[in-house]
């Protein structure tokens, strides 16, 4: 599925400050149950967000109107546990387009990769800044920006380099994906199955 | 000149390598698909919009298993969104010429226990399925890892994945398991040292005398856990076990294509040298049955010790005392004693054979205690039939309980089988994450012994006070 481009984001940013938020939060599972790939933003954090009478819960970040913004700022091991994509059209479907924490689970970060969505890890210590900045000024605006491999905390000029191969950074400044690429190998894979085993 | 030594692991992944791209992932050619009804419909949607086609339908096998639910399997599916999602499988599957194994057929069950039943795992196989629990079949020494939707769509237009190749760590667990240890034992023992994201960013291989003397049933209840220390995956080198476990099974090789299978299997171990990003030992003799308190699987403990204080349990404060705040527990409590509503035996990572067995052991001449309710939930078709073919049901009928019809059940609360909020369940599945089981539901992950020692008293039990000697 086609997906914006990535370059520069200048963006406020939601704070998220707890550690292993796992993918059966940013979605349970009981919303899995589509054939299509939409409206996932409505349950993102279902179960910390509402009630279970759907009333929102006050004390939510996402339920806070002087937290908005394109970045999602999380506690270290953001996304651990299933697989499900789901996770990610969650948050992207909800209008995040970078997600950051000091630490990612694998599958969370490739499944982010593929569909648009940048994870920027940074260091613990930078993301404690983020943190503080954002409490002292939810205002604080960052600029993630995926050509030159920069966070920075616009306000104080405090900024971190990240890391991501050039193969993903390509794809995600071009809006391009795996398939498309794979299709282009189709000969190379042909013959390289009819020479295994299985 | 001799190669250099290799790891299991880079034996496995290197072969399969169709190309490299610098600076970016490896284009990796996957023997082995697996699909359910869940994380598939999106990406055969994808294939749609793209007028792509599976390039290999004969190497992807579709069961139905999140979803079902686990009694009066032969009436109409209540849930409509449930019944479109299942109806959605056996159409594209039908459509793309893929096996389907759907809800009703005798082969149906959880995809990561009919894979191996059915001889379709194989060693030094790339497996992959939308399902973070396909870690499961690396107990074969396969490499097997969960995947995202957009993955199934490559694998299904391309048979490949592109991913960066992972580090690589041994788990080594020396010495003997004490009675009433189980595998299940073991591997939260290894979570709860290494935590929840112990393992992230690596590719496991369990290696030495505990993972030896494991049966294949242990070994992919191991396996199966990996992901839950963030790992990519686990495996364990196939042996004479592994082999002996695969021999007749009906998608096994057989006859000169199993003498040809056979050779190359046993290659597959790692060599004396090799070199790891990471190396942990444990000794048998420091676990005991094991159990969780909080809301991540790393969150677990001796079963006669106290719930942790937060400066020994690491990470942040808040965060442990939201954790526990969930479960109603506090800090320095004993787990022992503490009320069970809920009792779930089952999942992809203790629904096999040996692990009711290991049930039937400990509920055999009693009763189940009357406030408890209690799902006991094979893992498919054909453990469902051992289970009556070897007297369990029996047992089990004689104390109490009730036999339910194969699926994911209670493990994800995707179907009809929830603990109800603010409920505390035993459970033998994998994940004890906020909800799990249904909104509220307050899950501790354990053995299926101390699962059946819960399901009798009542409380959390210690499973070897009720063991004979």
């Amino acid at each position: 599925m086609a997906y914006d481009k990535f370059t520069v984001l200048k963006s406020t940013a939601v704070p998220m400050p707890i550690e292993n938020v796992d993918t059966d939060q940013i979605i349970p599972a009981r919303f899995l149950k589509a054939t299509e790939r939409k409206g996932f933003g409505d349950n993102l954090f279902r179960d910390w967000r509402y009630n279970p009478d759907d009333t929102p819960k006050k004390d939510f970040v996402l339920n806070n109107p002087i937290y908005t913004g394109k970045i999602l700022v999380g506690g270290k091991n953001f996304g651990s546990g299933s697989s499900r994509e789901h996770a990610a059209w969650a948050i992207y479907d909800y209008g995040f387009r970078c997600v950051v924490s000091s630490f990612f689970a694998d599958i969370f970060k490739n499944n982010s990769l593929n569909i648009g969505i940048l994870p920027v890890q940074v260091s613990a210590d930078f993301l404690d800044k983020i943190f503080r900045a954002i409490e002292a000024d939810p205002k604080t605006v960052l600029e993630v920006n995926l050509p030159d491999q920069t966070i920075t905390i616009l306000a104080t000029a405090e900024s971190e380099s990240f890391d991501i191969n050039s193969y993903k950074k390509h794809n995600l400044m071009n809006g391009y994906d795996d398939i498309d690429y794979l299709q282009a190998m189709k000969e190379d894979i042909s013959a390289f199955a009819a020479q295994r085993i299985y | 000149m001799s190669q250099a030594p290799a790891t299991l692991f880079d034996k496995v992944w290197d072969s399969h390598v169709v190309r490299k791209i610098k600076d970016g992932p490896d284009v990796l050619f996957i023997d082995r698909h697996f699909i359910h009804e869940v994380t598939s419909p999106v990406a055969f949607l994808g294939l749609e919009q793209r007028h792509l086609k599976v390039m290999f339908p004969e190497k992807t096998f579709a069961t139905a298993d999140h979803n079902t639910p686990t009694i009066n399997q032969h009436l109409p599916v209540k849930d409509p969104l449930s019944a479109n999602q299942l109806k959605a499988l056996e159409v594209n599957a039908g459509k793309y010429g893929i096996s389907h194994w759907g809800l009703g057929n005798p082969k149906n069950g959880i995809v990561h226990v009919v894979g191996p039943e059915n001889g379709i795992t194989l060693p030094g196989m790339t497996i992959v399925c939308g399902d973070s629990h396909t870690s499961t079949h690396g107990a074969f020494g396969a490499i097997a890892f969960g995947i995202g939707t957009s993955e199934v769509e490559m694998v299904l237009s391309s048979q490949c994945i592109m991913q960066p190749k992972p580090k690589k760590m041994r788990i080594k667990v020396d010495g003997q398991l004490g009675k009433g240890i189980t595998p299940k034992d073991v591997v939260l023992f290894i979570i709860s040292r290494l935590t929840a994201a112990g393992a992230t960013g690596y590719f496991v291989e369990f290696a030495g005398e505990v993972f030896e003397r494991m049966s294949m049933e242990g070994r992919m209840t191991v396996c199966n856990m990996s992901i839950e220390m963030g790992a990519r995956g686990g495996m364990i080198a196939p042996d004479e076990t592994t082999f002996s476990y695969i021999k007749g099974r009906e998608k096994a090789p057989a006859g000169a294509d199993w003498d040809k299978a056979l050779a190359y299997w046993k290659t597959l171990k790692t060599d004396e040298g090799s070199v790891f990003d990471l190396e942990h030992h444990f000794s048998a003799a420091d676990i005991e049955p094991m159990i969780t308190y909080g809301t991540n699987p790393g969150m677990g403990m001796g079963i006669t010790q106290h719930i942790p204080l937060a400066q020994a349990a690491g990470g942040s404060k808040a965060t442990y005392e939201k954790s526990l705040d969930y479960m109603g527990f506090h800090e320095d409590e004993a787990m022992l004693g503490k009320k069970v509503d809920y009792v779930f035996i089952g999942s992809c990572t203790n629904g096999r054979i040996e692990d009711f067995r290991a049930f039937a052991s400990i509920v055999k001449n009693r009763k189940k205690a009357d406030h408890v309710t209690a799902w006991i939930v094979p893992g498919s078709h054909i453990v469902e039939q051992q289970i009556k073919d070897e007297g369990i049901l029996d047992i089990l009928t004689a104390a109490g309980f009730q036999l339910r019809q194969p699926g994911c059940s209670a493990c994800l609360a995707m179907n009809d089988d929830k603990v109800p909020a603010g409920k505390y369940a035993v459970s033998t599945s994998n994940r004890n994450f906020e909800g799990r089981q249904g909104p509220g539901a307050r899950t501790m992950l354990a053995s299926p012994l101390v699962a059946a020692a819960a399901a009798v008293t009542g409380v959390v039990t210690d499973p070897r006070t009720l063991m004979s000697e």
